[in-house]
This record gives structure tokens, C-alpha cells and sequence, in this order.
């Protein structure tokens, strides 16, 4: 086989490939025997926990241990930090303790003893005048001549918006449990560790830990089977993974289950970068913009994290102007949030185009469309077909109201807001072994973080192979696998399903090899299709899969399917659009903002499962709609703690806050032959957008800072025009 | 987004109190802690003195009696996942917020982080354990996997055994219903729609019968 052709099926001739399978893993979830890494329990068991620093910003004066390690139960006692180190946020992790009960751990983690010079702390990143030295003045960027645009401008619009720090909130905490077996010399025996992380890259976990503690990659085992949600902020082993080696190693190699307690995640666990901006937006009076200014400011913790770039998506705009401040705060340290940057980016550029639509009484829908020129040129038109579709499904030419034109305590309102990823496929391998009893296994060191991975594979292996569902057998979720890929950035389906694709090509092809001969044809000649192996234009002429596989003899196929980032051809690409609309009632007394409906618009090339699809993009816009009403990571200005490190004052949304979602994949002939392309990020990035803007549609002023709560809401009604 | 149901459902447990049941009565901005009514449930029930030390006791779990040796000071959830190696049920708030702990506890729903498991005694506790043997799938269960409920899974054994405790109290649910009674439990990769869909299947097929739970 020269040239083996990996590409698709066409659409019409597809048997699995676009079916609405159920998840494979369903099952074991929903009856409570999936078996998580926190829910492993491992012989000899220890518990961990650890001690945090309470201040927001101090110097450790001193650090003893020695009341914790008399406690009766505890194994191990490690201080991380000693006398000296200056902690920049709360929740720094200290000491930590392993002992034989949870309740051990924690009580023994209580009597260590921790001497803090308290020193002076900045914690608040919405008003960059307090900000002093805190804020590193970022530089210009400048395209055209935005002073002249400005000038020359039919009509310009100016506002404030901000979006704050959001915490990931993963329901399973971060941390793991970490065997780490001492070797001896006396029987030459080498060390041997064994983890089940709770992570989003199973297979560069190992590699990791050698380099850290310096045992040899043979001797590692990395397993995880489910994982309680990452979204971002779970990429690495991270320091709670070497903290339990040292507890494990010290404890004589029993196992140690170490994971943050819920203040602590809340805390160190990950977060969302806010971003603040003062935009003024200039153009023509038919909505043509000509000139975008923005003056962007934010924190990611201590360390400066630039905030988001902009125009989002119309970054052809002819004139524009950007400063981008970072701010450095005595707070947790930043992690990748489903598309890092694009939701403040989209908020913030979609809130303003609205605003100019406003002032030059125009209606969004219609400014937006005009200004998709100014997109990536080849998005424009997909952009002006997804604004039409959401336009239809959010029936905007009924509802969409001039803003402030609604009557009543209660107004409705509809708004807008856009979204882009790339979602190119990460580099994977794959294999896949056709037994002489015709059982297939497909192989391929990857994990399922509820996204429907495992489905995909098992869908695209079928199809290849012309197989049932339940004829394939998944491994993944190990180190000793095929290479794939960390899951972030949208990246896994695209490179699990190009490398499953041709590894079960691969495969498929050597079988054909085997049965040409008593099929009287070349392997060329073959194809599988129903579970048969046959004659192409001749289907009498076949071979029952089982049969076929019997020709093998003794000996299996085991073939590699390698997509090395660049040899995917047609299989895969990148380049995701989305339009989002929401429709919303605001109580003008109460100032309750109420999702009525909301509408997602989404494409994301080949889709494998609109099932799966479908949740991915309901998922997203319900995660969005909790951050656009109710998250926000409160700081206490005079102390530098956080407020709400827990689950009831930093709220998520439930099942009755989310009003009904439409979900609307854009399927057409033309999206589907791009490829594959990856959809967790691109759906979650415009809902603040959308909500926000449609708050603002409703009640006729701007609520300048997210999430839409009652304070904020009234604060603009009571501000008059914001 | 606090737990409503309960805040209709007659008070079954014997001392008449529960965190539910108060966060029902108060509202989650209530912060009630200091107007007495810790006081009147401690009068009601008085606790018999147990510990310090690790105490034998037997849950009646799922319907069989458990021995388990733990401190007074070891919650239900942690009881369930750290000795018993049933972990169906997960720890995520550890304080009566996320519902990822619900099981139902002599007929009523609760968080299993918000109960003592010396306090659990002598009371039928049903964890997700139970509702289904081998591989048989409960029509809760079912009804998850039918209409996706369910991404990462791990709110999904709490969602799950609230739904049971929903169903058992509210057999013919309407939409509306199950937003009403279902908000004391929280998902962070939003599959609230397929839950919606899931819980009115559940409950149309345990009405036909065809429940083995």
C-alpha cells in the first residue's frame, strides 16, 4: 500500500461515523461504579493533607513539625517551606502530612507550627489607579491611523467593561494518589512508582516525574480512568504530585492520597484571568466600523499575565489603538481556561460593538454582519450564515427590541456575542491489533475527560473497519499506550480520530492482504462494510469478518497509525466559529437577570457524534451562563483573603438558572468536508457576551461589569446611563 | 439555587432537623447559625457521648447491616469512601452545598457530608451501591445515559440519588418541577439539559412499573 487513503467516507456512505451514539463510559458513571483516581484505594493507604498559609502576603519566621509528627497515626510529616520563604497568596502550601486516617492528616496538619511576619498585600484588579506599582504599564499597538479615524468618525461610542478572576471550580479537587517505592541497595532493586493522577495528560505525566525525581521512566505506571472535570487547570503532576512522593518515599513507599481540600482548590486550584478595558469604538453612521481604542487591564495572580488581546475576531478593523496592563496581586496563580483569553476578549469587544450599534440606533445583528468583513477572510462568510441562523433560532426579528425600548418592571432583551478557536488536532499514534478470533483492540494513550472520547475513537474505529460498536475494544488512559496528546486547547478529537483512522487503515489493509488471495482479487480490490470483508462492485463476493480474521492463523495484525501533526491531510483542520444570542427578562426592581432562551450556533468541521457535539456545546453555554450571572472570586481588600473559597458563596449555576438552550451544529456539506475540528473551547467563549448584551438591550443602560447580579444590575439602573 | 424540594417535603427525620431542612426554612442567605435552632435540635435529640477515639458502630446500608470503626468526627461521605470502599458517593464541597454526597437516609434526601456517620446509625442509608446489582442499570441510571446527562460523571452518583429521592416524592414531575427540585445539586460541565429529559423519563418508566429499585 503506496499510498494508503486515510480520507473520510463521504457523509452519505457513512454507517457510524455521524450516528448519535450514547457515551461508552455512560454506564459506569451514572451507576456510581466508575472508579476515579480519588476514589482509588490502593492497599496500605495513607491520607494526606496539607497546611496553607493563611496571609495574602508573608515571610515564614519559622516552621516546626515536631507536634505533628508525634501525633499517633501520622507516617510522614514534610515541610515544603522553610524559615524565609515570602508567600505571595493565600492558601501557599506549607507543610503536609500523611497519616493512616483522613482525620489523622488533618488534625496532625493543625499542630504544625507556623511563625508568618505578615507583610503588606494587594489584592483588588478592578481599578488600575490603586494598582501603583502593581501594574506594569504594557505597550502600544497600533494599526493604521486610529487618531484620524477617530476624528474623521461619523459616530463613536465609549464604555467601561470588566470581566473578573473565576475560579475552574473541577468538582474532583486537583491532587492524586503517589506511590514512590525506595529502591535498595542490598538487592540492587530500583525505585518504582506508581500514580493515578487526576489529569488532562496521562501520557507526558511520566516524563515529567523523572525529571523531577530523577526515577527512570520504565519505572513509572501512571493510570487514570475518569477524571472529575479540569477544564484547563490540570495539565501538569504539579507540586501536590511531588509533595505526596516525598510522603509516600518518607512512609517507606505506602501509597499517599493527596488532594486539595475544597477552600484550597478554590483557592490554588486554577483561575480565570479578569480583564477590564475602556474601548471606543468609531465608524460610519450605516455601522461600518472604522477605528477601535482599547486601554485593557487585568490580573492572573502574582506573576503578570497579559490580559486579553483585542478587537476579538475583527481584527481587520482598519484604525486601531491597544495597550494591554498586566497587574501583579496577592492571589492564586492563573491557569488555561477553556479558551484562555477569548471569553474576556469576546465579552469585552462584543459588549462594545453594541454599544456603537446603540448609539447610531442600529441593530446589532445587522453591525455585526456588516463588520464580519473585517474577520479572518475565511470566516467572513460562515459568520454571516451562523448570524442568520442564530437570528432565525433566537426569533431576533420579533423579540430584538431597540435598547431600552422595553415596558415594564420586567424587560426582556436579546444579545449577541462571537467566538473562534482553532482546534487543530495534537500529534497522536495509535494502534490497532485484529486477533485471528476477529476481536479488534484499539490502543492509544489518551484519556476521556467526559468530552465523549472514548466514544469517537470506538466510532471511528467501527467505521474504518466496518464493524459494530461493541466489536471494538478501547484501551487508553495508561502511560505504557501509544502517545497522544495532553486534552486541552480542543486539540484531542482531532488527533485521536486522524490517528485511529489510519491505524485501523493500516490494520484493515493487512487483512486485506491476507484474504485477497481466496477472494480471488488484490487487496486494493477489498473493502469492509457490515461486518464483511468483499469484493468492491461485487458484494457476493465476500467473506464474513470472522472468517476473514481465521485466514490470519496463529498470528494477529498490530498496526501503527502515526499523525505527526502535519500528515492528516483532509482527515483534520482548524478554525471554529461560533454566534451565540441570549434572551433574557431583567427584573428592573430586584434587578434578577432571568435566561429565557438561549441560542448557540456552532461549527466545528466533520462532527463524529452530534449527541456527544451537542452536550459539548449545552455544557459550555451552561458553564457560560453560571459565569455570566453568578461567579466572581471576591477579595477582601483590608485582610487579602478570599472570600468565598467554597460552593455556596461562589456559586454556580444550577438546573433552574439556566433557561432552555438550542443548540444548533452547523453541519452543512462544505463544514463537514474541512475535517475534524476541535469544539470544547469554541462554544464556551461568547456567553458573557451575549448576556451581557442582552441585559443591556433590556433595560436600556450598560451593566458595565460581569457577572449580572442584582448589585451591578442596579448599580447601572441607579447610575443612569453608564 | 438552594435546596427547595425539601422545603415542601414533610420532615420525616426524628428530631425534626436537618441541613436541608434548615437551609429550606432560612434561605441560603439566612446565616440563622446564631438564633438558637443548633440549640433546639441539640435538646431534641441529645447525642449519646461516643469517642474520642474510633468507635465501632453498624450503618444499615442498603438495606444490610455494616460494621465500621471510626471517630465520632468522621462524616457519612468520608465513613462511605475512606472505610467502607463505597465511593459511588463523592466529596466535592464538603459542606452542604454541591449535593456530589447525596444519598437518601430513612426515606429522606440529604448530603452525606453534612451528616456524622454516628449520627446514621440505626437509619436504612440507600447509596447509588444500591440501586442496582451486577450490571443492570437503575431507569435513573438509564435514563442518564439515554439523554446524556452527564459529562465528567462526577456530580452524576449525587444527581442521581437526588433524582430517586425526587421521583420517590414526586412521581409525575413536570419540567418546572424538576428545576424546583433538583437545585441542590451542581454541575460544573453543565449537563442540566439531558438531566432535565432524564429525570422525566426516569419517572414516566418507574411509574410504569418498571422499576427495580
Amino acid at each position: 500500500m503506496a499510498n494508503p487513503d486515510y480520507s473520510w467516507p463521504p457523509m452519505e456512505k457513512r454507517k457510524v461515523i455521524g450516528q448519535r451514539f450514547k457515551r461508552l463510559d455512560g454506564p459506569q458513571k451514572s451507576s456510581g461504579r466508575a472508579k476515579y483516581s480519588s476514589d482509588t484505594r490502593p492497599k496500605d493507604l495513607l491520607y494526606g493533607a496539607y497546611l496553607t498559609c493563611p496571609h495574602a502576603h508573608a515571610r515564614i519566621k519559622s516552621v516546626d513539625t515536631s507536634e505533628a509528627e508525634k501525633l499517633k497515626g501520622v507516617a510522614s510529616v514534610h515541610a515544603i517551606e522553610k524559615a524565609g520563604t515570602e508567600i505571595q497568596y493565600q492558601g501557599w502550601e506549607v507543610a503536609a502530612v500523611a497519616a493512616s486516617t483522613e482525620e489523622i492528616a488533618r488534625e496532625a496538619a493543625r499542630l504544625i507550627k507556623v511563625d508568618y511576619e505578615v507583610l503588606p498585600h494587594f489584592v483588588e484588579d478592578h481599578d488600575l489607579g490603586k494598582a501603583g506599582a502593581r501594574a506594569r504599564q504594557g505597550g502600544e499597538r497600533v494599526v493604521g491611523d486610529p487618531e484620524k479615524a477617530f476624528q474623521e468618525a461619523e459616530a463613536t461610542s465609549e464604555g467601561q467593561y470588566g470581566i473578573p478572576v473565576i475560579n475552574h471550580c473541577c468538582l474532583e479537587p486537583h491532587g492524586q494518589i503517589f506511590q514512590w517505592k525506595p529502591g535498595a541497595a542490598s538487592d540492587g532493586s530500583q525505585d518504582q512508582i506508581m500514580v493515578w493522577p487526576s489529569t488532562q495528560n496521562v501520557p507526558a505525566y511520566a516524563t515529567d516525574v523523572t525529571q523531577r525525581l530523577k526515577v527512570p521512566t520504565n519505572n513509572i505506571k501512571v493510570k487514570m480512568d475518569y477524571i472529575g472535570g479540569g477544564f484547563g487547570s490540570k495539565f501538569n503532576p504539579d507540586a501536590w504530585a511531588y509533595v505526596a512522593a516525598e510522603l509516600s518515599k518518607k512512609a517507606g513507599g505506602r501509597p499517599v492520597l493527596l488532594y486539595l481540600d475544597r477552600a484550597t482548590e478554590q483557592m490554588i486550584g486554577g483561575n480565570r484571568p479578569s480583564a477590564y478595558s475602556k474601548i471606543k469604538v468609531g465608524g460610519k453612521k450605516d455601522g461600518t466600523i472604522t477605528a477601535f481604542d482599547a486601554f485593557t487591564w487585568g490580573t492572573g495572580g502574582f506573576a503578570p499575565v497579559n490580559p486579553a488581546a483585542q478587537p476579538y475576531i475583527l481584527t481587520r478593523i482598519a484604525n486601531q489603538r491597544e495597550t494591554r496592563t498586566p497587574v501583579s496581586t496577592n492571589a492564586g496563580t492563573q491557569r488555561a481556561w477553556r479558551a484562555p483569553g477569548n471569553q474576556q476578549a469576546s465579552f469585552l469587544t462584543c459588549c462594545a460593538i453594541e454599544d456603537f450599534a446603540a448609539k447610531i440606533g442600529k441593530d446589532p445583528m445587522e453591525v455585526y454582519k456588516l463588520n464580519a468583513q473585517f474577520a479572518p477572510e475565511a470566516r467572513v462568510e460562515t459568520y454571516r450564515y451562523q448570524l442568520d441562523k442564530a437570528a432565525e433560532l433566537s426569533n431576533w426579528k420579533t423579540l430584538w427590541k431597540a435598547r431600552g425600548s422595553a415596558t415594564g418592571v420586567v424587560k426582556r432583551g436579546l444579545g449577541v456575542g462571537l467566538a473562534a478557536w482553532g482546534g487543530m488536532g495534537h500529534a497522536s499514534q495509535c494502534r490497532t491489533v485484529i486477533n485471528p478470533d476477529g476481536s479488534v483492540s484499539v490502543e492509544i494513550g489518551t484519556q476521556d475527560l467526559g468530552t465523549g472520547t472514548r466514544t469517537i475513537i470506538t466510532q471511528v474505529a467501527a467505521e474504518t473497519l466496518g464493524l459494530t460498536m461493541n466489536q471494538v475494544k478501547l484501551v487508553i488512559g495508561t502511560n505504557d499506550l501509544p502517545p497522544d496528546g495532553g486534552s486541552g486547547g480542543s486539540t484531542t478529537v482531532g488527533g485521536v480520530s486522524t490517528s485511529t483512522r489510519m491505524a485501523a487503515t493500516n490494520a484493515l489493509y493487512k487483512l486485506f492482504e491476507t484474504v485477497a488471495p481466496a477472494l480471488g482479487t488484490e487487496p486494493d480490490n477489498l473493502e469492509a462494510v457490515d461486518g464483511q470483508i468483499r469484493v468492491k462492485g461485487t458484494p457476493s463476493k465476500n467473506l464474513t469478518w470472522v472468517a476473514a480474521c481465521k485466514k490470519l492463523g496463529p498470528n494477529k495484525i498490530s498496526e501503527m497509525g502515526v499523525f505527526n501533526g502535519r500528515n492528516g491531510g483532509t482527515l483534520l483542520t482548524q478554525g471554529a466559529c461560533g454566534v451565540q444570542v441570549a434572551d433574557v427578562s431583567v427584573d428592573t426592581e430586584t434587578g434578577i437577570v432571568k435566561m429565557n432562551r438561549f441560542v448557540a450556533v456552532q461549527d466545528c468541521g466533520l462532527v463524529i457524534n452530534p449527541r456527544l457535539a451537542e452536550s459539548q456545546v449545552f455544557g459550555a453555554v451552561i458553564m457560560g451562563i453560571s459565569t455570566a450571572l453568578f461567579e466572581r472570586r471576591l477579595m477582601d481588600a483590608a485582610t487579602g483573603r478570599t472570600l468565598n473559597p467554597d460552593m455556596e458563596w461562589y456559586k454556580l449555576a444550577g438546573i433552574g438558572d439556566i433557561g432552555n438552550i438550542v443548540v444548533h451544529m452547523d453541519i452543512r456539506k462544505e463544514m463537514d468536508s474541512r475535517g475534524v475540528i476541535g469544539l470544547g473551547e469554541p462554544p464556551a467563549v461568547p456567553i458573557c457576551a451575549a448576556v451581557a448584551n442582552a441585559v443591556a438591550n433590556a433595560i436600556g443602560v450598560r451593566v458595565p461589569n460581569i457577572p449580572m447580579t442584582p448589585e451591578h444590575v442596579l448599580g447601572a439602573l441607579e447610575g443612569g446611563k453608564a | 439555587m438552594s435546596s427547595k424540594k425539601d422545603s415542601e417535603l414533610p420532615a420525616k427525620s426524628p428530631t425534626g432537623f436537618s441541613r436541608r431542612g434548615f437551609i429550606g426554612r432560612v434561605g441560603i442567605g439566612g446565616g440563622a447559625l446564631g438564633t438558637g435552632l443548633l440549640e433546639n435540635e441539640a435538646i431534641a435529640a441529645p447525642p449519646a457521648v461516643a469517642g474520642p477515639g474510633a468507635v465501632p458502630i453498624t450503618l444499615t446500608l442498603n438495606g444490610k447491616p455494616v460494621k465500621v470503626t471510626v471517630e465520632p468526627r468522621v462524616t457519612l461521605v468520608d465513613a462511605l469512601r475512606n472505610y467502607l470502599d463505597m465511593t459511588g458517593a463523592k466529596r466535592v464541597c464538603d459542606r452542604g452545598t454541591c449535593g456530589a454526597c447525596t444519598v437518601i437516609m430513612a426515606g429522606k434526601t440529604v448530603y452525606a457530608c453534612s451528616i456524622l456517620a454516628v449520627d446514621a446509625v440505626g437509619k436504612n442509608i440507600e447509596t447509588i451501591e444500591g440501586l442496582a446489582t451486577g450490571n443492570a442499570l437503575h431507569p435513573i441510571s438509564r435514563a442518564f445515559v439515554d439523554n446524556d446527562g452527564q459529562q465528567c460523571g462526577y456530580c452524576t452518583p449525587g444527581f442521581v440519588m437526588a433524582c430517586k429521592g425526587f421521583i420517590d416524592e414526586h412521581p409525575n414531575p413536570t419540567e418546572a418541577d424538576v428545576n424546583h427540585g433538583l437545585g441542590g445539586n451542581l454541575c460544573r460541565c453543565g449537563t442540566y439539559m439531558g438531566i432535565r429529559k432524564a429525570v422525566l423519563q426516569a419517572a414516566k418508566e418507574m411509574k410504569g412499573g418498571k422499576s427495580n429499585g
